[in-house]
C-alpha cells in the first residue's frame, strides 16, 4: 500500500519509535515525584523542552507540552480569550481554519465573544489588509493558520504578524503551525507571533503529543486545572515518552527541512503535470502552495468513490481533511475560496511524505487516469 | 541582522589611570574566549573600543554572550565600507533597507569625519548622505533634535563605519579585576542576584552552598548548581563548594532555642564560609541579605550574625526593594530556577517566631553550651566537595578534592550523563 495521506498523519520515524519504547521502559516515574525515578523523568522533559525550543528558535520556558494540536489550538484561543476578556471581547480568525480552531471560536461566540471570520481570496489565502481592517479597539486575538490542511495554501502569517504588532501591539497573534512546520520555513521570533501550535504526528512523531509556544509575558487562562504542571497552564502528568519522541521528531524534521522540501516540490510538480492531462479534474491547490499537499476535485463524483478506486490500486489518499472526512458536507474551505458546490463536494487530497519519489507520482497519475476512465460513465448517477 | 562588525564600548574602566591596560586586557581575553566558536571573526582593540570583524560569522549568535561580558557598556552592530562617498551612500541605503522601515520614522544622519583628508566635512556629510536616503525611503522624516533613527557615519582613513543601534552591555568591571569573594548561595531569589552584582563590580565569586541531604532532595542541590551555572555564563566558569550542613543543623536544633535557630544557623554558615574563604584566598563574603526582608535580615540580626567573621561582609542588595531584586533576577536569568519549590537547608527547622532582635550574649552562651560545635564546623569544611561549573558543560567534581566524606550524597550529578539513565541518542 502506498500512503499519500501525510497531512492526516505520518508514519513515525523508526528512531522516534525506538526512543519512545526505550524511554517508556526505563522511565515510568511521575516527573513530578521527588524521588530519583521521578527526577529522571523530570530531566528528560527538561531536555525535551530544550530540544523542541531549539528546533523552533525560541526559549525552553516558552514551550508548553500538550496532547496535540487540537489541545494547543484550544489552549491558545480559549486561554487567551478568557485571560484577556477584560481587554475586550472581539476575536479574529479566517474562514479556512482547521476545525479545532474554527470550533473553538464558535464556542466562544456562544460565551458572548464576537468573532470576525475573515474571508479568503480565490487561492485560499487571506488578504493582509482584510485582517488589519477587521481589528477593532476591543480585539484581543487574531488566529491565522500557517498552511491550510486541505489545499496547502500558505498564509502570509509573518507579514500579518509584523504588521499587527506594528499597528496594534496589544493584540495577540496565534498561528496554527501544524501543517507548516518542517514544510514551509517560518521564523517564529521575527514574525510577531505570540502563540504557535504544533503536533508531533504530522512530522513523523507520535500521536498524542504536541506543544504550544507561548511567548514570554503572555498569560493563558488554564483550561485544565490540577497539579500545576507545565507552569500551571496545563495540569496533568506529562506523557514523557511521547514528548521525548516529539523532541526527536522535531529535531529530525528541522534538520531535513531543506532536503524534504526539495523532494516534495519535485514529486508535487510531477503530479501537477500529470493531472494536466486529466481535464476532468480541477486543481484546487495554488501553484505556490505548500510543497507536500496537492488538492483537486472531480466535480460531480463522490470523492469517496475515487478514494476507494485508488485504494484498489494500492494507493491511499484522503477526502477533505481527515478530521472531517466522515461527514459528507461540502468542504467549508473550498466554499470559502469561492469554489462551486460541485467542486467543494468532490475534493481529494494527496499529501506527501519524505519517502515519496517521482515513480510514486507516476503510479498515482496512472491510477487516477484509470479511475477517471472507469468512473466517467457513472458521473451524475451517484448524486 | 546583516552587519560586518560589532563594536564594543568599554565603560567605567576607561576612567582608570595606569591600570587601564590590565582591565582592558581582561575584557579582551573574555571576548576572545567567546569567539572560540567563531573562527572567522577577528578582534582588534582601539582606544575605549573593541572591534570584532565578523568575517561572515552571524552577529545574532554573538549578541547574547557578549551582552554578558562585564566591562562592556554597549554593543554596536556596524556596517563597514571603504571611505568613499558613493560607497557610503550605497551602504547607507542598503542598511536602511534591511531595517524594513514601514511606518513614518523621524531620522537624522550624524556624520563624523575622523580622517581629516576626507573631502567632505562632518556637517556636509549629514546632508550628502541623508538626501538620497530621504528620496529612497518616503517614510523617513528629518528631525535633528530627537530622531527615532540616528544613522551614525564615522569616516576613518581605512574604512567608514555605519550604525544606528546601540545595544546595552553588562557594564561594570571586567571579570575578577577587583579580587575574590565567597558567595553564600542558597536556592532563593536573592543570593544569585547578589552574586551577579558582585561579579559585575569585578569580583571573582566562588559559591558556597549548604545542603541538608538527606533531609532535602537532590533536586534542591541541583537547582543551586544550575543557578551557579547561570552565573558562570557571565564568568566562563565558577567554583561551587557544597558543604554538608545536616549534622550542624541537627545539633543546633538540639539546643532547644527555637527562636534563635536562624541566628545560630547563619552564624555557623558564616564561620564555615570564612574558613573556606581563607583556604581559597578570598577576601570577602557576599550574601543576598536585604534589610528587613526576614528575621535574619533585621539590623539587630545582621549585627549578631556578622560578628562571627572578620572578613568584610558585602551585601549588594541590602537597600533594594524585593521587586527590584526580582526584576534583576529575571533579567540575569536566575528567576525561573529560583522559584522551583524544593526544600533547602534554610527552609528546614524554621521556627514559628524567629528572634528579630537576638541578643548577642545569649547567642554566644547557647553556642558555648553546644559541645563540639567547632569540631563539627571543621568537619563540614573537611567534607566540603568542590565542583567547577561552566555554562554548558557537564558537571564534574574537582579531581583533587574527591576525597570528601563518604557520607556525602554521591549522587547522579558526578556520573556521566549516560549513567543517569538519560541517553543523548534519545534526542
Amino acid at each position: 500500500m502506498k500512503y499519500f495521506d501525510h497531512a492526516a498523519s505520518t508514519p513515525p520515524h523508526p528512531e522516534v519509535i525506538r526512543t519512545i519504547a526505550e524511554v517508556m521502559q526505563a522511565h515510568y516515574g511521575n516527573p513530578s515525584s521527588l524521588h530519583a525515578s521521578g527526577e529522571s523523568g523530570f530531566k528528560l522533559l527538561h531536555r525535551a523542552r530544550e530540544v523542541c525550543a531549539q528546533a523552533l528558535g525560541v526559549e525552553p520556558s516558552e514551550i508548553v507540552f500538550t496532547s496535540g494540536a487540537t489541545e494547543s489550538n484550544n489552549m491558545a484561543i480559549k486561554g487567551a480569550a478568557l485571560q484577556y476578556r477584560t481587554r475586550g471581547k472581539h476575536l479574529i480568525t479566517s474562514m479556512v481554519e482547521h476545525p479545532s480552531v474554527y470550533e473553538s471560536f464558535r464556542q466562544l461566540e456562544g460565551l458572548g465573544f464576537e468573532v470576525t471570520f475573515v474571508p479568503v481570496q480565490t487561492d485560499g489565502t487571506v488578504d493582509i489588509e482584510a485582517v488589519m481592517q477587521a481589528v477593532r479597539k476591543d480585539t484581543v486575538l487574531v488566529s491565522i493558520m500557517h498552511v491550510n490542511n486541505e489545499t496547502g495554501s500558505i498564509q502570509p502569517v509573518a507579514e500579518i504578524g509584523r504588521e499587527l504588532k506594528q499597528k496594534h501591539p496589544r493584540v495577540l497573534f496565534h498561528v496554527d503551525g501544524v501543517q507548516g512546520f518542517g514544510k514551509v520555513p517560518l521564523q517564529i521570533k521575527d514574525s510577531g507571533i505570540d502563540l504557535y501550535s504544533l503536533s508531533a504526528h504530522k512530522i513523523r512523531g507520535p500521536k498524542g503529543a504536541g506543544l504550544l509556544y507561548v511567548r514570554k509575558g503572555v498569560q493563558l487562562f488554564p483550561l485544565l486545572s490540577g497539579g500545576g504542571q507545565e507552569g500551571g497552564v496545563r495540569s496533568g502528568t506529562e506523557n514523557v515518552p511521547a514528548l521525548v519522541g516529539m523532541a526527536k521528531a522535531l529535531r529530525l524534521a528541522k534538520e531535513k527541512e531543506g532536503e524534504n522540501i526539495r523532494g516534495w516540490r519535485n514529486v508535487r510538480q510531477r503530479l501537477v503535470e500529470g493531472m494536466a492531462s486529466l481535464p476532468e479534474l480541477v486543481l484546487n491547490s495554488p501553484a505556490d502552495g505548500a510543497p507536500h499537499i496537492l488538492h483537486f476535485s472531480y466535480p460531480g463524483m463522490k470523492p469517496e468513490v475515487v478514494l476507494h478506486c485508488l485504494e484498489e490500486d494500492g494507493l491511499e489518499v484522503s477526502t477533505k481533511s481527515a478530521c472531517s472526512s466522515k461527514t459528507s458536507e461540502p468542504s467549508r474551505v473550498l466554499l470559502a475560496m469561492g469554489k462551486s458546490m460541485e467542486v467543494a463536494q468532490s475534493g481529494i487530497r494527496i499529501s506527501l511524505g519524505d519517502e515519496h519519489t517521482a515513480e510514486d507520482a507516476d503510479l498515482l497519475i496512472e491510477a487516477l487516469t484509470k479511475a477517471v476512465k472507469r468512473l466517467s460513465g457513472l458521473k451524475g448517477g451517484l448524486k | 541582522m546583516n552587519v560586518d562588525m560589532l563594536m564594543l564600548r568599554l565603560g567605567e574602566i576607561m576612567l582608570k589611570g595606569r591600570n587601564r591596560a590590565r582591565f582592558e586586557q581582561v575584557v579582551l581575553n573574555h571576548v576572545k574566549r567567546l569567539l572560540n566558536g567563531f573562527p572567522k571573526a577577528q578582534i582588534t582593540k582601539d582606544y575605549g573600543r573593541i572591534y570584532i570583524d565578523l568575517g561572515g560569522e552571524p552577529a545574532d549568535e554573538l549578541l547574547k554572550p557578549l551582552s554578558k561580558v562585564f566591562g562592556i557598556t554597549a554593543i554596536i552592530p556596524v556596517v563597514v565600507c571603504t571611505p568613499e562617498l558613493e560607497q557610503i551612500q550605497e551602504k547607507a541605503r542598503e542598511f536602511l533597507g534591511s531595517l524594513s522601515i514601514e511606518k513614518d520614522t523621524t531620522f537624522k544622519v550624524s556624520g563624523r569625519r575622523v580622517w581629516k583628508a576626507f573631502p567632505h566635512s562632518s556637517h556636509d556629510l549629514n546632508r550628502i548622505i541623508s538626501e538620497p536616503l530621504l528620496a529612497a525611503f518616503p517614510c523617513l522624516k528629518v528631525d535633528v533634535k530627537n530622531p527615532e533613527l540616528d544613522l551614525r557615519v564615522e569616516v576613518r582613513d581605512d574604512r567608514a563605519l555605519l550604525y544606528c543601534q546601540v545595544l546595552p552591555g553588562a557594564g561594570g568591571f571586567p571579570l575578577g579585576t577587583n579580587g575574590k569573594a565567597m558567595l553564600l548561595l542558597s536556592g532563593g531569589i536573592d543570593s544569585p542576584v547578589a552574586g551577579w552584582s558582585a561579579m559585575r563590580r569585578g569580583l571573582e565569586v566562588e559559591c558556597v552552598h549548604f545542603h541538608s541531604y538527606p533531609f532535602t532532595s537532590r533536586k534542591a542541590e541541583e537547582k543551586v548548581i544550575e543557578l551557579a551555572k547561570v552565573l558562570s555564563q557571565y564568568s566562563g566558569r565558577v567554583k561551587i563548594h557544597l558543604v554538608p550542613f545536616t549534622d550542624i543543623q541537627t545539633s543546633l536544633a538540639g539546643a532547644g532555642q527555637d527562636n534563635l535557630m536562624i541566628t545560630l544557623m547563619r552564624r555557623a554558615m558564616l564561620r564555615i564560609a570564612t574558613k573556606l574563604a581563607e583556604a581559597n584566598d578570598a577576601l570577602a563574603l557576599v550574601t543576598g541579605d536585604s534589610l528587613g526582608q526576614v528575621a535574619s535580615q533585621t539590623l539587630a540580626s545582621m549585627n549578631v550574625i556578622g560578628r562571627v567573621t572578620e572578613l568584610p561582609l558585602l551585601r549588594p542588595l541590602v537597600t533594594m526593594d524585593k521587586q527590584e531584586i526580582i526584576d534583576l533576577s529575571q533579567q540575569i536569568g536566575t528567576y525561573d530556577l529560583s522559584i522551583l519549590p524544593y526544600e533547602d537547608c534554610c527552609t528546614l527547622f524554621v521556627p514559628k517566631s524567629p528572634a528579630i532582635k537576638p541578643n548577642l550574649r545569649v547567642v554566644e552562651n547557647v553556642e558555648r553550651s553546644l559541645e563540639g560545635l567547632d569540631d563539627m564546623l571543621e568537619k563540614a569544611v573537611q567534607n566540603t566537595v568542590t565542583m567547577v561549573l561552566r555554562p554548558n558543560s557537564q558537571i564534574h567534581y574537582q579531581e583533587d578534592e574527591m576525597t570528601g566524606s563518604p557520607d556525602f550524597p554521591r549522587h547522579d550529578l558526578e556520573k556521566p550523563v549516560q549513567e543517569q539513565g538519560i541517553r543523548g541518542d534519545w534526542f
